[in-house]
């Protein structure tokens, strides 16, 4: 008995205690995929958001920010949970989350349930998101999947003459949004989708996904990411392939292009298009890389930073700029704080970056090339900058409404 | 065969121990009065934090488990797929109920949807059931292992459906009387009045006729076949129960989260049932109710032990590894186990129920 109240008196002590308590600080909660098939995005995200800190400092006014991670590994309900975990137990009141395609659509829709917060996304790229009945307290300072693919489609088609195309990529809605965008513009300059297979995230074995490629392409796009794009290269070197590659925005990535082993040499002159080029000369760009560079010893970092380790700098840069500007005044359910937010030009290290009425960004697209720097280490190449990129790309709104959501198979391979 | 005997043989003197008394016996245990009194009034001490993603987490889990609980435990058959079944009533949820995704949902209101989600996950699982009861012990694993990984391809590449990896999101919660019932506290009753219903059905269940036989079952089969008790239908009828209680802590489940999606109902979900079941013990009901309390606790803060420790946070999954297995390594039928040796030694005789140390 008396066992049982020591415990009783050690349990609502332990349960008061992370109530509620005066704070200088300002809370900010950031989710990143340090597990499962993206851990190795996640953890360079977090190192574009460390580097953001140790360029802008951490000092908003008089007060402090003080930054809480929790972990999730891809899935949307494993997003949800984190989130969940930072407002409840943590108290934070400003979210930095998620990376990935479907934790985005989540936690856009777990938003709306607390309206008092705001929620700035990590570096999540599906296009529903922002697209589909956009939460009012959610925003986006990086591109979408198809805005990321902006330039590929005709670069493939005019400069390197590829008339048909394959696509392998992960079955969901941020491959999905990447194919959208290469299948529209590939197809409207008068190209051919043939083929389109889906490999569940987090595949292992791509034997029968290799076997099924078909011969009588011009290339082959790959929508892959992290382990699942490493495992693809090793079994399509050994397999023999040979064929062109194209790749999507987190496949030309330094999380994949540095990775070990010989099966990356696969991707050198593979073209891609991402809201990044390692090489760009922007002074801004170079800052940047040097920033990253400086930030980490080499082997604990990649040798200059992948896409999420931008877009994690980017969407901690908003945070700070915008909380700078109302000077960390949160009151009235942050009302003036997300006025700045929506209002606010980023001079991002990739471009500038705008937001539109649905709160998502407009900024800076690069076709790249993979090259070998000489030593061994490969890094995209600039071959095309396209500024000012919509989340219609360009389309007129209602045209772009009647094509439909990105899907397996949508869009159709026509002409829009 | 024979490790499936082996593992009745372990089963059986504990569930013996606990069965002199036929009237509940809970009722003249103090710790179970503490216990649920505590529980009652959790809404008072605890924030809101730690009343849903602690305590209602751990009664939705605890209730997933306590149907493996009950085939394991009573009719010596380990079901991999009593997480499949809620996550599939969950879905169904989803699919008959409202939700942001208009083009998959049917927008049933919530009493006729949760029914239908609770038929349905039920007649899967007695399907389930009666496909896995023609095998026994190993055999009976992969077959329920089988069709938790086939049902979790299936909703990762089914658009129509089951939204594929996106899932469904914001489904809606029940509103009646003026409450919302999704709200923290309601719904903290709500759990835990399903946890508490699924709790003494199980334990009424043990000691009614059905439960009898079907323990009777799991000890000797032949012998039962011979006194002529239809050993099958008994199991299937096991299987049909667990899968209602699992279904239940699906509806649950889904309204916690507000979203399902096919992280929620993977293979690693599935064997995360079992470890809640094991750590727990499942040779009682309150087993697996302590096992989901410790996986909640160590899964919520591994995390922030790691970092507050100096240690790279990033290996907290070990941490976690190591948690279970010191505490399988020291009592072979969980926490559960622990307990019951230390009252022995204490030389207390009458067996508790619900231990106090859930709180511990």
């Amino acid at each position: 008995m008396s066992k049982c109240s020591v415990g009783l008196i050690a349990l609502s002590g332990l349960l008061l205690s992370s109530a509620a308590f005066a704070q200088e600080k300002i809370k900010v909660g950031v989710t990143a995929t340090l597990e499962g098939t993206y851990t190795v995005l996640g953890e360079d995200g977090m190192r574009g958001h460390q580097t953001a800190l140790n360029v802008l400092g951490k000092k908003v006014g008089d007060k402090e920010l003080e930054f809480i991670v929790a972990s999730t590994d891809a899935t949307p309900d494993s997003a949800v949970r984190a989130v969940r975990k930072l407002i409840e137990q943590d108290k934070v009141q400003i979210l930095l989350s998620p990376l990935s395609g479907d934790e985005g659509i989540a936690v856009k829709n777990f938003a709306k349930t607390h309206p008092e917060l705001t929620f700035i996304n990590a570096a999540s790229g599906a296009q529903e998101t922002t697209y589909v009945d956009p939460a009012p307290n959610f925003f986006r300072y990086n591109m979408d999947g198809a805005q990321w693919q902006v330039g590929l489609g005709k670069y493939a088609y005019d400069e390197k003459k590829y008339r048909k195309i394959a696509t392998v990529g992960e079955d969901y809605s941020f491959i999905y949004t990447q194919v959208f965008g290469l299948v529209l513009e590939f197809c409207g300059a008068g190209g051919q989708v043939t083929n389109r297979q889906w490999v569940p995230l987090g595949t292992k074995d791509f034997a029968s996904v290799i076997a099924a490629l078909p011969d009588d392409v011009d290339a082959i796009y790959l929508g892959l990411g992290g382990a699942d794009a490493v495992n693809f290269l090793n079994q399509y070197q050994q397999a023999g392939g040979k064929a062109h590659l194209m790749g999507g925005s987190i496949m030309i990535d330094q999380t994949i292009l540095s990775s070990k082993g010989n099966a990356k040499n696969a991707l050198i002159g593979t073209i891609a298009a991402s809201g990044q080029a390692d090489t760009w000369e922007d002074p801004g760009w170079q800052k940047f890389v040097k920033a990253y560079q400086d930030a980490f010893p080499p082997n604990k970092r990649f040798p200059s930073p992948s896409l999420l380790a931008t877009n994690y700098y980017d969407s901690t840069m908003a945070l700070i700029l915008a909380l700078r500007q109302v000077n960390g005044d949160l009151s009235n359910n942050q009302a003036k704080f997300r006025e700045a937010l929506a209002k606010i030009e980023l001079d991002a290290p990739n471009g500038k970056i705008k937001l539109d009425s649905n709160r998502q960004a407009i900024g800076t697209n690069f076709v790249t090339e993979v090259v070998d720097d000489g030593k061994g280490a490969l890094f995209s190449k600039v071959v095309k900058v396209i500024p000012n990129v919509n989340q219609t790309l360009g389309y007129d709104p209602a045209v772009f409404s009647k094509i439909g959501l990105p899907s397996r198979t949508v869009p159709e391979c026509k002409k829009y | 065969m024979s490790l499936a005997h082996d593992a009745r043989v372990t089963v059986r003197p504990a569930t013996m121990a606990q069965r002199p008394a036929r009237a509940w016996p809970e009722v003249n245990n103090p710790a179970a009065w503490i216990v649920a009194v505590i529980l009652l009034i959790m809404p008072l001490i605890a924030n809101s934090f730690f009343l849903i993603e602690i305590f209602a987490t751990t009664l939705i889990l605890g209730t997933i488990a306590l149907s493996l609980m009950f085939l394991a435990g009573y009719g010596g058959m380990v079901s991999l797929m009593q997480l499949t079944i809620a996550g599939f009533s969950a879905y169904m949820v989803a699919v008959f109920g409202v939700s942001a995704n208009t083009n998959i949902s049917l927008g049933w209101p919530w009493w006729l949807a949760v029914p239908m989600a609770l038929t349905l996950a039920t007649a899967f699982g007695t399907l389930g059931g009666a496909l896995a009861v023609r095998t026994e012990g190993i055999y009976t694993i992969m077959i329920t292992l089988a069709i938790g990984a086939a049902f979790y391809y299936f909703t990762n590449q089914n658009w129509a459906i089951f939204n594929g990896h996106t899932g469904i999101n914001t489904v809606a919660t029940p509103h009646f009387w003026g409450v919302n019932w999704r709200a923290d506290i309601p719904f903290y009753y709500v759990v835990l009045a399903v946890a508490a219903f699924c709790y003494f059905a199980v334990e009424y269940l043990s000691r009614a006729p059905f439960g009898l036989a079907l323990q009777g079952v799991r000890d000797n089969p032949r012998r039962m076949a011979a006194l002529g008790f239809n050993v099958n239908a008994h199991r299937v009828a096991a299987y049909a129960f667990a899968s209602f209680v699992a279904a239940l802590a699906g509806v649950l489940q889904v309204w916690n989260y507000r979203q399902i999606s096919p992280g929620s109902v993977s293979v690693g979900a599935c064997i995360d049932i079992l470890i809640i079941a094991v750590v727990g013990g499942i040779t009682r009901p309150i087993g697996p109710f302590i096992g989901a309390l410790i996986f909640v606790l160590l899964r919520t803060f591994a995390l922030d032990f790691l970092v507050r420790l100096g240690l790279d946070g990033n290996r907290f999954r070990l941490l976690i590894g190591l948690g279970f297995l010191a505490i399988v390594f020291w009592s072979s039928d969980g926490v559960i186990g622990l307990w019951q040796r230390w009252r022995q030694r204490q030389g207390l005789n009458a067996p508790s129920s619900r231990g106090g140390r859930r709180h511990g």
